[in-house]
C-alpha cells in the first residue's frame, strides 16, 4: 500500500430540504478496496458522485493524486452507477470499443471481454441480456480504460445470489490487480468480502470507520446469540445480559458464552432454536444505529 | 373501466400541472400565435398579387389598373430589376407608366402573371406586352430550392433534438460525462452524423425530385452541396441550443416547433420577400434558413459562384461555430 490515491475533504452536499452529505472526510489508500455502507438514503451515492466528479459538492474538495478532479482522474478512473443506460442497438463488443473509443489509453476490447467473462455474449444486442449479464458488460466498460481506481455504485443490487457470487468474483480478480476500488452497498457481506477498509454512513455523516475486522472487535464481544422472540420469556428480560430486540428475534451479546448459556438455562428459556455466531456489520450497523441496514 | 381511466387521467394532469417549464410554455405559445398573426394578418385584407410599377407616383389616378384589389403595387425604380423580378417570379408583373402608353413585362410560365395581366388588359385594353429580357424561371423551379430546405429543416432541428432528450432522460449521457468526453465533442458528434443522412437524404430528392420537375441547376453542384452542407450544420446547431439543456419531451417538441414555424413562414420557401415590410425581412435574414435558400436560389437560377454567395457561406459557418459553442456552454448531461 502507496500514500493517498483519493482524499475526501469536508464534503457538503445539501438539496433544498435535506443535508444529503453533511461533512464527510476520508482518504483511501492506493490499491486497497473502500466501502460506504449504509442503508438507503444514507447518503452514500451523492458522496460517490461527488468522488466520481458527476456531482458537485456544496462544499468540500475531492483530490486524486493530491489535484482536484480533471482530465487525469477522466481518464484513470472507471465507474459503474446503480443505474444506467446504453446506447441502444449497439452490440456487446460494440459498446465496449464505443466506450474504449473515448479514451486515449486503455485496454484492448477483445481483453476486456475475456476479463469479463463475457466471449460467448460479443454479438448479443447490449438491450437482450439478463441483469447479471449487463452488469458484467457495465463493468467491462468501466474497465476498458485499464482505471487505477473504480467505482463501484451497488454493483450486485438487483442480482440473484448466484449471479451476485460470480461478480463478487469478478472484483475479487480485478482488485488482485492492485485497483484502488471504492464501493458502495448494503450488503454486509458484499463488504466483508471485499473491502479493507469500510466507512459506515448514517444521515450524510460517517458514523464508524475502519477496517471491518477491527470494527467488529472494537464495538462487540466475541459471539451473538440469537433466540426467536417468542421463546424469550419476559422473566428472562430482568436478566443481566446484553440484549437487543430485532423485529422477530432476540440478539445478546457476550464474552462469556458458558455463562450466558447456563443463565438462559436457569431462567428456563427454551434452547431450541438458539443460533450462536460471530457478529457481522450488520449487527454492527444495528449497534450503531438502531435500524437494520437494508432498511 | 372509468375509474382506472380517471385515476390515470389524474396522474398525467398533475404530472403535467407540476411540470412548470412545460406548463409555462403551453400558456404562452398561444398568447405568442394570437399576438402573431395579429401582426402578420390584421389590418386590410392580404395582397393575392405583386406588382412592381416603374412610375413616379402611384397614385390610384395614375393608371385604371391601380384601382384593382388585392394587388400589392410596389414602386420599382429600376427596369432591369423589375424585369429579374419577373423572370425569378417575385414580381407576378412589372408595369411602366413613364410614357403614355403603359407596357407591362409578365413571366409567361407564371400563372399568377397571366390572371395579373388578363385583369391589366381589361383595366387598359391599350396596354402593351414587352418580352422578358433573360430566361423566365418557372415556379416550380423557384419553389423547389425552398421545399429541399423545408425537409432539410424539420430534419435538422427534430432529428438530433429527441435523440439527445432521449439520452438524457435514460442516463446515457451521465454515463459519458463519466469519460474524457467533452460536451463539444458530443454535440459535434451528433451534428455530424445528423448532418450525414440530411445531405444523403437531400441528394436523393434533389435527383428524384428534379428528374421528375426536369430542374436544372444554372450554377455549380459542389456549390450548391457547401451551402446545403453549411446550412444543415447550422441548423442542427440551432436545435442542439434547446436539445442542450432541458428534459421534458413537451418542452422540446414545443420549443422547437417555436423555431421551426417562424422559419417555415418567413424564410421565403413559399413565397418571395420582396415588398415585406422591413422587420420581416431583418427578422428572415437572422435565420439560417432564409441563407441557404437566398444562396440556393442564386446558384441554381443565377449561377452565381463563390463570390456571389460569400456572405450566405460566412453567415451559416459562423452561425454553426456560435450556436455549438451556446449549446455546450448550457449543456446538460443529467436530467436532474
Amino acid at each position: 500500500m502507496s500514500g493517498p490515491i483519493l482524499e475526501v475533504q469536508a464534503l457538503v452536499k445539501h438539496y433544498p430540504s435535506v443535508a444529503a452529505v453533511d461533512g464527510v472526510s476520508y482518504a483511501v489508500p492506493e490499491g486497497t478496496c473502500f466501502g460506504l455502507l449504509g442503508p438507503n438514503g444514507a447518503g452514500k451515492t451523492t458522496t460517490i458522485e461527488i468522488m466520481e466528479g458527476i456531482l458537485a459538492p456544496t462544499s468540500g474538495a475531492v483530490l486524486y493524486r493530491g489535484e482536484p478532479l480533471g482530465r487525469r482522474f477522466r481518464e484513470e478512473a472507471g465507474i459503474l452507477f446503480q443505474k444506467t443506460a446504453l446506447q441502444e442497438f449497439l452490440t456487446v463488443r460494440q459498446t465496449i470499443a464505443l466506450f474504449r473509443g473515448l479514451y486515449d489509453h486503455g485496454l484492448d476490447p477483445d481483453e476486456v471481454i475475456r476479463v469479463c467473462a463475457l466471449e460467448k455474449l460479443k454479438g448479443r444486442d447490449n438491450r437482450k441480456l439478463s441483469g447479471g449479464q449487463l452488469q458484467r458488460l457495465l463493468l467491462a466498460v468501466a474497465l476498458v480504460n485499464d482505471p487505477a481506481i473504480l467505482f463501484l455504485d451497488e454493483p450486485t443490487t438487483g442480482l440473484d445470489p448466484q449471479a451476485r457470487r460470480n461478480f463478487w468474483e469478478l472484483i475479487a480478480s480485478i482488485k488482485a490487480r492492485n485497483k484502488t476500488i471504492i464501493l458502495t452497498t448494503h450488503y454486509m457481506e458484499e463488504a466483508e468480502l471485499l473491502c479493507d477498509e469500510i466507512a459506515i454512513m448514517d444521515r450524510g455523516r460517517i458514523i464508524a470507520q475502519g477496517a471491518p475486522r477491527a470494527l467488529l472487535h472494537q464495538h462487540f464481544a466475541d459471539v451473538l446469540l440469537e433466540l426467536p422472540s417468542q421463546e424469550f420469556p419476559e422473566a428472562a428480560r430482568a436478566l443481566p445480559l446484553q440484549v437487543f430486540e430485532a423485529a422477530d428475534r432476540i440478539e445478546i451479546t457476550t464474552n462469556d458464552l458458558d455463562g450466558t448459556l447456563r443463565a438462559l438455562m436457569d431462567a428456563r428459556v427454551p434452547l431450541t432454536h438458539l443460533r450462536i455466531r460471530p457478529p457481522n456489520l450488520e449487527d454492527l450497523f444495528l449497534e450503531l444505529t438502531g435500524k437494520e441496514l437494508r432498511a | 373501466m372509468m375509474r382506472r381511466l380517471v385515476t390515470v387521467w389524474h396522474a398525467r394532469n398533475l404530472e403535467f400541472l407540476r411540470d412548470r417549464a412545460t406548463l409555462l410554455f403551453t400558456l404562452l405559445v398561444p398568447l405568442a400565435i394570437v399576438i402573431g398573426m395579429g401582426i402578420v394578418f390584421g389590418g386590410p385584407p392580404r395582397p393575392l398579387f405583386k406588382v412592381g410599377v416603374l412610375s413616379d407616383h402611384l397614385a390610384a389616378e395614375a393608371h385604371p389598373f391601380l384601382h384593382e384589389r388585392y394587388f400589392d403595387f410596389v414602386a420599382e425604380h429600376d427596369p432591369a430589376a423589375g424585369m429579374h423580378g419577373v423572370a425569378r417570379n417575385q414580381l407576378d408583373l412589372l408595369l411602366d407608366l413613364r410614357a403614355a402608353t403603359a407596357r407591362y413585362w409578365v413571366n409567361p410560365d407564371s400563372p399568377k402573371g397571366y390572371i395579373a395581366e388578363r385583369l391589366l388588359l381589361q383595366a387598359d385594353p391599350h396596354a402593351v406586352r414587352a418580352p422578358v429580357s433573360g430566361q423566365a424561371v418557372r415556379y416550380v423551379d423557384w419553389l423547389f430550392p425552398g421545399i429541399l430546405g423545408m425537409n432539410m429543416m424539420f430534419s435538422c432541428l427534430f432529428g438530433v433534438g429527441y435523440v439527445v432528450l432521449r439520452y438524457r432522460k435514460s442516463g446515457f449521457l451521465k454515463r459519458l460525462h463519466a469519460t474524457p468526453l467533452s460536451a463539444f465533442e458530443f454535440l459535434t458528434a451528433q451534428v455530424l452524423s445528423r448532418l450525414g443522412l440530411i445531405l444523403l437524404v437531400t441528394a436523393i430528392l434533389y435527383v428524384g425530385v428534379g428528374t421528375i420537375i426536369h430542374f436544372k441547376s444554372a450554377g455549380s453542384i459542389l456549390l450548391l452541396a457547401l451551402v446545403a452542407g453549411l446550412g444543415a450544420l447550422s441548423m442542427i446547431s440551432f436545435g442542439l441550443i434547446i436539445a442542450a439543456r432541458f428534459s421534458s419531451e413537451e418542452l422540446v417538441g414545443g420549443l422547437l416547433n417555436l423555431l421551426a414555424w417562424p422559419m417555415m413562414l418567413v424564410s421565403g420557401i413559399w413565397f418571395s420577400l420582396e415588398g415585406s415590410p422591413g422587420w420581416v425581412r431583418l427578422i428572415a435574414k437572422l435565420f439560417p434558413l432564409t441563407h441557404v435558400l437566398d444562396a440556393a436560389r442564386a446558384i441554381t437560377l443565377d449561377g452565381a459562384g463563390i463570390g456571389a454567395i460569400a456572405p450566405d457561406v460566412v453567415y451559416l459557418g459562423g452561425t454553426t461555430l456560435v450556436f455549438l459553442v451556446l449549446g455546450a456552454w448550457t449543456f446538460r448531461w443529467r436530467a436532474d
